[in-house]
């Protein structure tokens, strides 16, 4: 049974790829609980599984054994579609190269998910400018992504990340490409915009800088979650709910009641 | 999903031209080699898709085709003529000539000799005079390529004069009749006229003419008359298709154009695949981020079918464009007259530029449906 207000709950879940003398055990039996409000770090050597266990939860790669609920649903329950569905609906992602379309201005490409999910283009682009401006970047609204430094480019698909208000949010190593003022800033950014009491954030990080931004680190190796401590120095969860609340306020009343092309 | 699909496509600039250049490049050669590879094929059968009088050619039984024929005995007409079925039979010569200019420049000729009462066979549209007026003596119509030859420079005026087996050939009109394959100039006259123009021959009777009465067919009555005469009879449509089969097995013409097609065909399938194929693979990252952020691929495939539509449309629109400028222009000229961009052949070479973008997308596609979307999280 899973409790109330967990974003992720998993028990022994583990992942092989290949066959026979090629088989790679990449997570082996990972037990895992993320609430929502919480802003959870995996952290751990390269290879020991961090990523991995991010496509897993975000159903991106399907379990090879165990039990795994996100967001109440079990993603190996799921079709497809449903999934696809599922993960356009609920998850938000923050990619470690930003990953932003390189024809495509800033506001623009925060509009992608609202795109995907049918909001028509006009709606939609200005939601997109709107939740710029609420992270300091209205006046790079129409630079394209070439024209934006690093930190700039991380926020903006923070905000592409956000706009469809969803209830989970993962970042891959969201400032291994940044220099350490700017990391700092854009987690600044993501503790006090991204965390909700109704969200959960997954980070996966080696950067030891940021550690402090943390609810909880679940140090990772060898495909096991070998320590999970609690971080109770953090007081992001507290500004995050703060922060939140701000930016509810600057958002629409009901991020799902956009007018939708039937896409 | 779909402007975020053209914006990708034009934002690459070069590769954005270089396809639409490739395919309108490719569709423009395609449309001019294969118009006017048909344009000069159809010439073989011009004379008989100029007599729109008759329906039933009857010749001897071992002609091969229009320009090559063996005279009948004037025999044969009456014979045609009693056969159940024909409403009219008319005779028709045709043969070369010679015909001299007043300046003194000379060239072969193809000669005509309608049926003096009927003028069947005769050409029907006038650019000056009328058919009539080849009741009068020596006459005879020339095509506006044959008197601009002869009388370069001079308004299309009846009343000119050649010269044919040193006899008098007056030019009492000039017919815009369809351009022949070897572009001689085409003179038609009266049938009993033209003995005097091409000397003296024991049989002048190339064709016979003939019409099926009402109700019936052309091909029941050519039937009847290869029944009862012995010669070869075929409707207008056969014999045009003759004359193109024969040119198309004896020349090199096919060959010719046909190398140009293929190469236009290589050319235009493999720049713009390959193009197209590289543009998306070079976008597979963003493809990954978008299938991870929930986008189907049902919507990714279409989003690559758009993009490789909208290619192709403006490479198809461009390329038929520039083929349709440059028949606009070559048919006003005398030795490209005739030869025109067919409706079918547009048709045919739509179909082709949506293979060959469909292919190449297809081949894209299905990069993008294996790609793992966990491909997003590798850096």
């Amino acid at each position: 049974m899973v409790a109330d207000g967990m974003a992720v709950f998993s028990r022994d879940v583990t992942k092989v790829f290949g066959r026979g003398d090629t088989q790679v055990h990449a997570l082996r039996g990972i037990d895992l609980e993320i609430r929502l409000g919480e802003l959870t770090m995996l952290v751990g050597p390269s290879g020991s599984g961090k990523t991995t266990l991010l496509s897993v939860i975000t159903g991106l790669l399907d379990a090879t054994s165990g039990e795994l609920v996100v967001l109440g649903e079990r993603p190996a329950a799921l079709s497809p579609e449903e999934l696809i569905l599922f993960r356009r609906e609920n998850l938000g992602f923050v990619f470690q190269q930003y990953n932003l379309i390189p024809a495509l201005t800033a506001a623009e490409n925060v509009a992608v998910p609202l795109l995907a999910g049918g909001v028509k283009r006009q709606q939609a682009f200005a939601r997109g400018k709107e939740l710029l401006a609420t992270l300091g970047m209205a006046h790079r609204a129409h630079a394209l992504p070439s024209e934006l430094s690093g930190g700039e480019q991380q926020r903006v698909a923070l905000a592409r990340a956000l706009i469809h208000e969803p209830k989970l949010i993962v970042c891959d190593e969201p400032t291994s490409a940044l220099d350490g003022r700017t990391g700092h800033a854009v987690m600044e950014l993501l503790s006090a915009t991204a965390v909700r009491p109704d969200r959960a954030v997954i980070i996966v990080t080696h950067d030891a800088r940021i550690f402090d931004f943390a609810d909880h680190i679940a140090h990772m190796d060898d495909g096991r979650i070998v320590s999970l401590e609690e971080n109770r120095k953090n007081g992001a969860l507290m500004n995050g709910l703060a922060a939140a609340s701000a930016t509810l306020s600057l958002a629409e009343p009901d991020a799902r009641s956009y007018t939708t092309t039937g896409d | 999903m779909n402007f975020v699909a053209l914006k990708m496509l034009v934002a690459d600039r070069a590769k954005y031209f270089g396809l639409i250049f490739a395919i309108a490049f490719a569709s423009f050669l395609l449309a001019n080699q294969i118009s006017i590879f048909i344009g000069i094929m159809a010439r073989p059968a011009s004379q008989i898709r100029d007599v729109v009088d008759a329906d039933i050619w009857v010749m001897d039984p071992q002609t091969l085709y229009s320009d090559e024929v063996y005279a009948l005995r004037d025999s044969d007409l009456y014979r045609v003529r009693s056969v159940p079925g024909v409403e009219w039979a008319v005779p028709l010569y045709k043969g070369l000539g010679r015909a001299k200019g007043p300046d003194g420049r000379f060239r072969t000729v193809i000669l005509l000799g309608v049926d003096d009462a009927s003028l069947v066979g005769a050409p029907r549209k006038m650019l000056s005079g009328s058919i009539h007026d080849l009741d009068q003596p020596d006459a005879a119509i020339i095509d506006r390529a044959g008197f601009l030859y002869f009388f370069p420079g001079e308004p299309l005026q009846a009343g000119k004069t050649l010269q044919m087996n040193e006899k008098r050939v007056l030019i009492v009109g000039i017919s815009d009749a369809s351009a022949p394959f070897q572009s001689f100039p085409v003179l038609h006259t009266r049938y009993s006229q033209a003995l005097g123009f091409v000397g003296r021959e024991r049989n002048l009777l190339s064709f016979v003419l003939a019409k099926p009465v009402a109700g019936l067919s052309a091909g029941d009555v050519g039937h009847r008359i290869e029944a009862v005469t012995g010669l070869k009879a075929r409707n207008s449509k056969e014999f045009s298709r003759d004359a193109f089969l024969f040119y198309l097995r004896n020349t090199g013409i096919p060959v010719n154009f046909g190398i140009t097609v293929m190469i236009a065909l290589i050319v235009g399938t493999v720049v713009p695949g390959q193009t197209f194929y590289i543009f998306t693979i070079e976008n597979l990252k963003h493809f990954g981020a978008l299938k991870a952020i929930g986008v189907t691929n049902r919507r990714i495939v279409s989003m690559i079918l758009l993009q490789a539509m909208v290619v192709g449309g403006t490479g198809y629109a461009i390329g038929m464009g520039m083929a349709a400028a440059f028949f606009s222009i070559t048919v006003n000229y005398l030795p490209t007259r005739g030869i025109v961009l067919p409706w079918q052949v547009m048709a045919g070479i739509a179909v082709v530029v949506l293979f060959v973008v469909g292919l190449a997308s297809l081949m894209s596609v299905r990069r993008v449906l294996v790609l793992e979307p966990a491909v997003v999280f590798r850096g």
